[in-house]
C-alpha cells in the first residue's frame, strides 16, 4: 500500500513539476531558447505573493489576482528588454544573459528579503491541509488534486490557443519560421514578448504552488529550473501534453526514491531523466531538433 | 597578386609579445621564493580560476557549448583527491590522479551530454553536477553532507605546503594553457574556430563536429577537475554544498564573458580582473553578486567580444601567434 500511495503522490506532485515546465517548453518551442533564469522568476513570484499576503492579510490565491497581470507585464517587459536583444546575438547569448539574470533575480530576492526558508501553506488555510481519506495510508490531500487540475487547465489551455486561435496559429507559424511569419505580416518580437509573458505567468502560479505546498527561500529557483527541465526532456521536447506526463514520471520516481530513503528522492528523478537520456528516446531527441520543429 | 602579400604566423611585434609572455610564466615560479605565504596562496587561487576561465572559454568559445555544470567536474576533481588521499597515495600525486580521472569522467558523460544542444546541453550539465553532489553528500568517508579536510598535506611546514600547491597549480596552468594553444595552432584549430563561427557551416565544409566537440568536452572535463583538485590543496577543506555549487559556473560565465569569449588572451583577462573584484568588492555580498550577474548580461547584449576585443582591435599585431596575419611581403 506504501508503493500505491507513493505512487499516487508522486503523480500529484508531478502536477506541480508539470506547471513549473509548460512555461520553459512553450519559450523553448517558439524561441528555440531555454530560459535559465525560470525558476527564479517562479520564486520571484512567489516573494510577490507572499508580500501581498504579509501586507494586506489576503490569501495567497487571492493574492494571485493581482500578482499575476503584473507578472505578465513583468514578461512582456523583460522580453522587450533584454531578451529581444539577446535572441539577436546568436543562439548562445539568450543562455548567458538568461544565466545573468537568474543570478541577478536570485541575489536581489536575497538582498530584498532574507535567507529565511517561508512557506505561503499558513497563509492558505485549510486548503493546504485537509485531505481526503481513501484508506488508512492513502488520503488525496485537496491542494495537491487542486495543483494537478490547474496543471492539466494550464496545459489544455495552452494546447487549445495553439490550435485554435489566432494568435496560436502566429506562435505556431513564428516557431516554424520566424523569418516568413514577419514577411506575412507577423512582428516576431511580439509574439516572441506575449510568449515570454504567458511563461513568466505560468511560472509565478507554479512558484505560488509550490511556496504553499512546502517551502520556499530566495535560493530555490535553480533546483525548480531543473525539475522543469528533466520534466520536458522526459516528456519529449515539444509536446505540451508529453511535459505533463514527464512531470508526472518525475514526480513518481522522486516519490519511490523517498520511500526507500527520503535521501534518495531527489537523486532518483535525476537518474530516471539520465536513463531517458541515455535511452533510444533520448537519441530521439536529436532527431527532434535536427528536423527543426516546435510545438 | 601573390608576390605581394604573404601569409604569416607572426612578425617581430608578435614574437616579442610572446616572448614576454613566457617569461612572465617562468618568472611566476619563482614567487614563493621572494614574496609571503598569503602572496603564494593568493596567486594560487588567481591560476586556479585562470584554469577555470580558459576551460570555459574552450567549451563556450570554441565549442558553442554553454555549460551551467562545469563545477561537477571541480567537485568530482576535489573529491576524487579526497577519495585517492584516502587510499594512501601522497596528497600531491592524488590531485594530479584525480585530475586524470576528471577526464575519464568527462569520456564517459560525453556521450549522453553531447546529444543535448544549447539550453539543453547546459542544463544537462547542471543535472550531472547535481546528482554527483547527492551521491557524494550520501558517502560518510568523504564526510557526508557537512564536508571533509583534505589529510596529509600537514606533514609539510605551512609556508612550504604554499609553495609546493603553487607550483603545482602554476604548472597545470602552463600545461592547460599551452594545450589550448597547441590546439589551436594545429589543423584542428581552423576546425574549432569554424564551428565556433557557424556550427553548420562548418560542417557543410566537411569539419567532423563530434570527435571535436568530444576532445573540448574532454579537456575542459580535465582542467576543471584539475582546478577542482588545486582548490582543495589551496582550502584543504571542501563542503559538497559548495564545491559542486553552481557559483562556480557562474564566475567562470563572468570572467570569459568580460575578458572576451572566443579568444585565447580573452578568458586570462576576465580571470585577473575577476580576481581583483573579488577582493575589493567580495564583501558586499549579494549586491556584489547582482553587480557580476548584471555586468556579464551588459556584456553579453553590448560587448559580446568582451574587453579584449577593445585592445585587440586597436593593437596592430596579435600579442601571441594562434592565427595568421596577411602582411604585404619583404
Amino acid at each position: 500500500m506504501t508503493w500505491v500511495n507513493a505512487i499516487v503522490q508522486g503523480i500529484l506532485l508531478g502536477g506541480l513539476y508539470a506547471l513549473f515546465a509548460c512555461g520553459l517548453s512553450l519559450m523553448f518551442g517558439v524561441m528555440r531558447i531555454i530560459n535559465l533564469a525560470h525558476g527564479d522568476i517562479a520564486v520571484l513570484g512567489a516573494f510577490l505573493v507572499w508580500s501581498l499576503t504579509t501586507r494586506t492579510g489576503i490569501g495567497p490565491f487571492w493574492a494571485l489576482i493581482p500578482a499575476l497581470p503584473v507578472m505578465l507585464v513583468l514578461g512582456y517587459l523583460l522580453h522587450r528588454t533584454v531578451l529581444a536583444r539577446s535572441l539577436r546575438g546568436g543562439p548562445l547569448t539568450p543562455l548567458l544573459t538568461t544565466f545573468g539574470l537568474a543570478i541577478v533575480i536570485q541575489n536581489a530576492l536575497l538582498q530584498a528579503y532574507n535567507p529565511d526558508v517561508r512557506s505561503l501553506g499558513g497563509a492558505a488555510g485549510g486548503i493546504a491541509t485537509g485531505s481526503w481519506r481513501i484508506t488508512d495510508q492513502l488520503s488525496l490531500s485537496y491542494l495537491g488534486v487542486l495543483i494537478l487540475a490547474t496543471a492539466v487547465l494550464v496545459l489544455g489551455g495552452l494546447q487549445v490557443m495553439l490550435r485554435r486561435t489566432a494568435f496560436g496559429r502566429e506562435m505556431r507559424a513564428t516557431a516554424q519560421d520566424a523569418d516568413t511569419a514577419t514577411l506575412v505580416g507577423v512582428p516576431a518580437s511580439s509574439v516572441y514578448a506575449r510568449a515570454t509573458a504567458i511563461a513568466v505567468a505560468t511560472a509565478t502560479l507554479a512558484g505560488v504552488f509550490l511556496a504553499v505546498r512546502s517551502i520556499f527561500d530566495a535560493s530555490s529557483g535553480p533546483t525548480q529550473l531543473i525539475f522543469a527541465f528533466e520534466a520536458v526532456v522526459i516528456g519529449g521536447l515539444g509536446s505540451l501534453w508529453g511535459t505533463l506526463w514527464g512531470g508526472m514520471v518525475l514526480g513518481v520516481a522522486q516519490t519511490i526514491g523517498a520511500t526507500i530513503d527520503p535521501q534518495y528522492s531527489i537523486l532518483a528523478g535525476h537518474l530516471v531523466f539520465l536513463i531517458v537520456l541515455a535511452s533510444p528516446h533520448g537519441r530521439s531527441l536529436v532527431a527532434l531538433r535536427r528536423e527543426g520543429r516546435a510545438a | 597578386m601573390s608576390d605581394r602579400w604573404t601569409v604569416k604566423r607572426s612578425g617581430r611585434a608578435t614574437r616579442i609579445s610572446s616572448g614576454v609572455f613566457v617569461l612572465i610564466g617562468i618568472a611566476l615560479f619563482a614567487v614563493p621564493l621572494g614574496f609571503r605565504a598569503d602572496v603564494v596562496q593568493q596567486l594560487t587561487t588567481l591560476c586556479t580560476l585562470l584554469i577555470m576561465a580558459v576551460m570555459w572559454n574552450v567549451l563556450a568559445g570554441y565549442g558553442g557549448l554553454v555549460s551551467v555544470g562545469q563545477q561537477a567536474f571541480i567537485g568530482f576533481g576535489a573529491y576524487g583527491t579526497v577519495f585517492i588521499a584516502q587510499l594512501g597515495v601522497p596528497a600531491y600525486l592524488a590531485v594530479v590522479l584525480a585530475a586524470l580521472a576528471s577526464a575519464v569522467l568527462a569520456v564517459a558523460l560525453a556521450p549522453l551530454l553531447l546529444r543535448l544542444r544549447g539550453g539543453q546541453f547546459a542544463v544537462g550539465t547542471w543535472v550531472v553536477a547535481e546528482a554527483l553532489a547527492l551521491l557524494v553528500a550520501l558517502d560518510h568517508d568523504l564526510g557526508g553532507g557537512t564536508g571533509v579536510s583534505l589529510r596529509g598535506l600537514n606533514t609539510f611546514p605551512p609556508d612550504w605546503r604554499r609553495a609546493y600547491t603553487y607550483w603545482l597549480t602554476l604548472a597545470f596552468t602552463v600545461l592547460l594553457l599551452v594545450l589550448v594553444f597547441l590546439l589551436l595552432r594545429r589543423r584542428s584549430g581552423a576546425a574549432i574556430q569554424a564551428i565556433r563561427d557557424d556550427e553548420e557551416a562548418a560542417a557543410s565544409l566537411g569539419v567532423r563536429i563530434m570527435p571535436l566537440k568530444f576532445m573540448l568536452f574532454v579537456l575542459a572535463g580535465f582542467g576543471c577537475g584539475a582546478a577542482g583538485a588545486l582548490t582543495l590543496a589551496n582550502t584543504l577543506f571542501i563542503q559538497p554544498q559548495s564545491i559542486f555549487g553552481v557559483q562556480w559556473s557562474a564566475y567562470m560565465l563572468f570572467m570569459v564573458l568580460v575578458g572576451g569569449i572566443g579568444t585565447y588572451e580573452g578568458p586570462i583577462l576576465g580571470a585577473i580582473l575577476f580576481f581583483l573584484l573579488q577582493d575589493w568588492f567580495a564583501q558586499y555580498g549579494a549586491w556584489y553578486l547582482i553587480g557580476l550577474g548584471a555586468v556579464a548580461i551588459a556584456f553579453a547584449l553590448f560587448l559580446p567580444r568582451g574587453l579584449w576585443s577593445l585592445a585587440d582591435d586597436r593593437l596592430p599585431f596579435r600579442l601571441l601567434p594562434v592565427g595568421y596575419t596577411l602582411r604585404p611581403a619583404g
